[in-house]
């Protein structure tokens, strides 16, 4: 393995973070401060604990989960697209790197800054509402296989994208609505019954669920359903990965 | 010695149904300076992409030192640095960061002391923390020529290295390439700048309309099909060429002031002295005369426009 080629791409995308470090970090950790005060504070003292947690904290990890999803798509997407855009992709093809190592690099780098800040946001949270995490260690699971499989998404989007705006079209028609619709702010038992089934088409639903029990002991579906969806999620891009690098698509005539 | 490149039957059809490449052969030999012409959409860019690996061939093989560039693209891949024809660099990345990047993604472990040397070399040390998009068009430039080095390749591809460059500047990278060649590196350039290959070539290939049409050693591309002028500035103007000195083919110039003969360079006798007698005997005097040579670009825009050398 070139693992010389992975540290200098990843080294090189997480320099990019650095670079935009408002744009980056400070931006969504304030986005979701406004979140915990409008959500938390003037909404949640007026709705009553939600399977036994305090509003403010039931909310916790789907604006994690939220961050998490957002973050990990545009970052991927942003990697890979701005060297199709600016021409230097062609040093990506001319060198000996194997798709899995620009695979693992990009994906990796896009994942580590998300969650770095699904952490930082995790820590911002604490600072208004109590926290406890049950199984921290399927809290870590949940937060790096999200963080990864979208991250993959984001891969993809940024290889389809032929221009800015369908860069931002996914994260923001499809990935932000499922997110909000996904059980991030409510528990799905608070929905009429015709809408519980209709929302379990929703993966987010499942992403959510899965982190919210590692955080409280509490989900919308079994731990296990949400484990396998997120892993069958995580197969489906990789086969969508592997595909783009098999023909080439939108990387080589 | 066998060759560092070897190309066999390369064929590119893009999706578009455009045939870029068309059956092409070609041998690059170990050390030398190839100079690879052509017009505008003739293939050296699609030629050298799939040589480095950005473009999928449609039919045919690429070796590299013996090797397959699908099967061993990690090896060839290694032993190959391209500088492209466009300007893409990496706006907020700075000139050192862009080498040890570009170093660390071809597989070799950090070098501060070589990335300085090369840095150096092409005149970048002074700007090496200053932001890319900071530096001037020939900056830049020299700086993709830098990344291409930045991994110690034995080949380097320079695609329009010298377009938009002053000439001063272009100087110094003829220096350069001449350098890198006498350490070891195998160059093939494409170039519009004919006097470019001219000056530096060891070897010149013309590609037109994706297939090459010679491939040939610059000195004996130069005889074989360069071309003398004999021009004499004539006392008294001629109204037309008497029919005694047909067999010369000589045209009429400057209102028949000028007689020119073309002549092969390569031949034995170039009937210059047969000439000048018939030119006697016929009255016609002159009062001066010069020689000139083609050019590579005359030979060139010959091959080009009239196809295959016969």
């Amino acid at each position: 393995m070139n693992l010389h080629a992975v540290r200098a791409i990843y080294r090189f995308e997480m320099a990019r973070t650095r670079r935009t470090l408002l744009q980056s970090i400070v931006s969504p950790v304030i986005s979701t401060s406004l979140y915990f005060v409008v959500f938390g504070a003037a909404i949640g003292s007026r709705i009553q604990q939600v399977g036994g947690v305090s509003y403010g904290s039931f909310i916790v990890p789907g604006l994690i989960m939220l961050t998490l999803l957002t973050q990990s798509v545009s970052n991927a997407s942003f990697g890979i697209y701005f060297p199709r855009f600016t021409g230097t992709i062609y040093e990506l093809l001319s060198a000996p790197v194997s798709y899995l190592e620009i695979v693992l690099s990009y994906v990796g780098a896009a994942a580590t800054k998300a969650i770095m800040l699904g952490l930082i946001i995790l820590g911002t949270a604490r600072l208004f509402v109590p926290l406890h995490i049950l199984h921290p260690l399927w809290m870590i699971l949940f937060l790096v296989l999200t963080a990864v499989t979208f991250s993959l998404l984001g891969f993809i989007i940024g290889i389809w994208a032929d221009g800015f705006e369908k860069l931002t079209l996914v994260p923001l028609l499809v990935v932000t609505p499922l997110t909000f619709l996904g059980g991030s702010f409510y528990s799905i038992d608070m929905l009429p019954p015709v809408w519980q089934k209709v929302t379990l088409v929703n993966p987010v639903v499942y992403l959510v669920s899965g982190f919210r029990w590692s955080f409280y002991g509490i989900a919308d579906v079994s731990v296990w359903v949400s484990l396998v969806m997120t892993l069958a999620f995580l197969a489906i891009f990789l086969a969508m990965v592997a595909w783009i690098f098999r023909t080439g698509y939108r990387l080589k005539s | 010695m066998s060759p560092i490149i070897s190309i066999r039957h390369l064929s590119k059809t893009y999706a578009s149904g455009f045939t870029a490449l068309d059956d092409v052969d070609l041998d690059i030999r170990r050390g030398e300076i190839f100079a690879l012409l052509g017009p505008n959409g003739a293939g050296k860019t699609t030629l050298i992409s799939i040589v480095c690996g950005i473009v999928n061939a449609t039919s045919g093989s690429v070796e590299v030192d013996g090797r397959d560039i699908r099967r061993d693209y990690r090896f060839t891949r290694s032993q190959i640095g391209l500088v492209p024809q466009e300007l893409t660099t990496d706006a907020f990345e700075t000139p050192r960061g862009a080498l040890a990047f570009s170093r660390g993604l071809f597989g070799k472990p950090p070098n501060p002391t070589y990335v300085e040397k090369v840095l150096r070399d092409l005149s970048l040390w002074n700007r090496r923390d200053s932001r890319i998009m900071t530096l001037s068009g020939g900056m830049k430039r020299r700086l993709l020529i830098a990344k291409a080095l930045a991994h110690e390749p034995r080949i380097l591809f320079l695609d329009e290295p010298t377009a938009g460059v002053d000439v001063e500047l272009r100087r110094d990278m003829w220096q350069l390439v001449r350098e890198l060649r006498e350490g070891g590196v195998t160059i093939i350039l494409t170039t519009h700048y004919i006097e470019e290959a001219e000056e530096m070539a060891d070897r010149v290939g013309v590609i037109n309309k994706g297939r090459i049409i010679l491939v040939e050693d610059k000195a004996t591309l130069m005889r074989k099909l360069g071309r003398k002028e004999l021009v004499l500035h004539l006392q008294a103007p001629l109204a037309e060429i008497p029919a005694a000195l047909a067999a010369y083919h000589l045209q009429l110039a400057s209102d028949g002031n000028d007689l020119i003969y073309t002549y092969e360079s390569d031949g034995d006798a170039t009937g210059i002295a047969s000439l000048l007698d018939a030119l006697d005997a016929a009255g016609i005097g002159f009062k001066d005369l010069k020689t000139s040579e083609s050019s590579l670009e005359d030979i060139f825009v010959r091959l080009v426009h009239e196809g295959a050398p016969a």
